[in-house]
């Protein structure tokens, strides 16, 4: 589903990313893991184009999103991204956050096929109002699911950061993303909400989400990843199952970096 | 303090039987909707421009709007207002062949002029917040103007409010000098009452107290503004 080729990234005259390559497939749960500084974060925010690639091709879905010529905004849409410390909208209430992004699309799309008279398209025969329950309901199955129903009508401002988090993976769920990119989603976190937020992911891997997962949580990544990428100076210098990574560690800066961490 | 008193007389005289009043209440009008429309005007050009000047600058058509805006800026800060009331109406206006009243005049130059500022409040507004917001709306595939507009602006407005208010002052007194385009506002009105009495001790007393009035009442309505807005902040 993604396809990274020799992935090179520079800020300025830093050489952040040294060429990394990686095939993603649909289902995928990808656990990156690395020393901090390592470019992890910034190989992430390339994959939806966040930093511009400086060189090589990201194939999301067919087509090299690297190009700067293609419409970005279209394929984000399918890559939700979580972040570190939340950013829910601070202006919206915890629904709004929810429905922002596909009511915005979905009218913009209905708009765009009435205008060129697409009859056939179903975003032609839809109306605003429809969207607007349509994804109000959807908003609301997704706050059930995390248990934070009745938080629809509040700001984002009056809940916990284990809330705030869970929030934002179900902001990003809304748009139906083919994949999920994660940076250290559990690491602004007081230790007693962690728990709640890598049960939501992993009910998420169960549903066979594709997931991208920046995280230091090695007992999370030995348990729900199929797949663990070591990065180091901007290179992947490992990546195996975590049977493999974990049990025979072959790269000495992986063996020195797990004899720190575990 | 007889002298004054007859000042006093003569100035009631003129405020109410001959028509001075219906002056003053024209003066007043002019005078605010002078003030209300520049600052509109001014918000959307100085968010406009504020916006442009925020927008990455790796293309160049940024690069070209973003030199646009400087020099706008810098055009509009660098010169005196009547200067520029005077050079719109005596040179703009005929050489685009265009007819406008001196209210229509003024509301366009305290526009284009407040823009300036408020483009400098504005932009510090949006850089006070935080970068994530703007990041969050580009990662659910949102265009940099549309998160600018529905997410980053409205906080930016929020953060910058009472210092709107402080520019709306600001306009309120430097409108005083409208009648450099043949504006009638306030001053207007009531030098109109102490020509008409050869008598300017009053009038412009009172016209300094018209104006302290009308500041005051705009610091109120900032400080209401202020404290629902830090009630909303505590009920969020
Ligand atoms: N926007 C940026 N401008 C300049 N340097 C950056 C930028 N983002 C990251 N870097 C640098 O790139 C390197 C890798 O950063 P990052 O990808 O955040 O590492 P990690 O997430 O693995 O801790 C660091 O040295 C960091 O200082
Ligand atoms: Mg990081």
């Amino acid at each position: 589903m993604i396809d990274v080729i020799n992935l090179t990234k520079k800020f300025n005259d830093l050489n952040v990313l040294n060429g990394i390559s990686v095939k993603i497939e649909k289902g995928d749960i990808i656990c990156v893991i690395g020393p901090s500084g390592s470019g992890k974060s910034t190989f992430l925010r390339c994959l939806n184009c966040m930093e511009d690639p400086t060189g090589g091709q990201i194939i999301f879905n067919n087509v090299d999103i690297a190009d700067t010529k293609v419409d970005i905004n279209i394929h984000r849409r399918k890559m939700g991204m979580v972040f570190q410390h939340f950013n829910l909208f601070n202006n919206k209430t915890v629904i709004q956050n929810i429905m922002l992004a596909p009511v915005h699309v979905q009218v913009k799309d209905m708009k765009k096929a009435k205008r060129k008279k697409l009859k056939d398209d179903p975003a032609y025969n839809t109306t605003k109002a429809e969207i607007i329950k349509n994804a109000r309901e959807n908003a609301i199955k997704l706050l059930e699911r995390i248990g934070l129903a009745d938080k629809a009508d509040v700001y984002p401002s009056t809940l916990s950061g284990g809330q705030k988090q869970r929030v934002a993976i179900v902001r990003a769920l809304a748009m139906n993303p083919d994949v999920i990119l994660f940076d250290e989603p559990t690491s602004a976190l007081d230790p007693e909400m962690v728990g709640e937020v890598l049960d939501l992911m992993k009910s998420l891997a169960e549903d066979f989400m594709t997931m991208i997962i920046v995280t230091h949580e090695m007992g999370f990544a030995r348990e729900v990843a199929n797949k663990i990428l070591f990065i180091d100076e901007g290179k992947i210098l490992e990546s195996g199952t975590p049977e493999e990574f974990f049990g025979n560690p072959k790269h000495p800066r992986l063996k020195e970096f797990l004899s720190k961490v575990l | 303090m007889g002298n004054f008193e007859q000042k006093v007389e003569k100035f009631i005289e003129i405020f109410i039987e001959q028509n001075g009043y219906v002056k003053v209440l024209e003066g007043l009008k002019n005078t605010l909707i002078i003030a209300v429309l520049g600052l509109l005007i001014g918000i959307v050009i100085g968010t406009l421009i504020a916006t442009v000047r925020v927008i990455p600058k790796y293309k160049i058509l940024p690069r070209i709007l973003n030199g646009f805006c400087s020099f706008y800026v810098g055009l509009f800060r660098g010169t005196p207002i009547v200067v520029q009331l005077l050079v719109f109406y005596y040179v703009m206006l005929p050489l685009m062949g265009v007819h406008m009243t001196g209210v229509q005049v003024a509301i366009w130059v305290f526009g284009l002029n407040s823009g300036a500022y408020i483009s400098e409040i504005m932009r510090s507004g949006i850089l006070s917040v935080d970068p994530g917001q703007m990041e969050a709306g580009r990662a659910v595939g949102l265009s940099f103007g549309t998160t600018m507009m529905k997410i980053v602006i409205p906080q930016a407005v929020k953060n910058i409010l009472p210092t709107l208010g402080n520019e709306f002052i600001a306009l309120i007194k430097e409108t005083s000098v409208v009648s450099f385009v043949g504006a009638a506002d306030l001053y207007v009105a009531f030098n109109y009452i102490g020509s008409n009495s050869y008598e300017f001790m009053v009038p412009y007393l009172v016209m300094a107290m018209i104006y302290i009035v009308l500041v005051l009442l705009i610091s109120l309505g900032i400080k209401l503004m202020e404290r629902s807005l830090r009630k909303s902040d505590r009920r969020n």
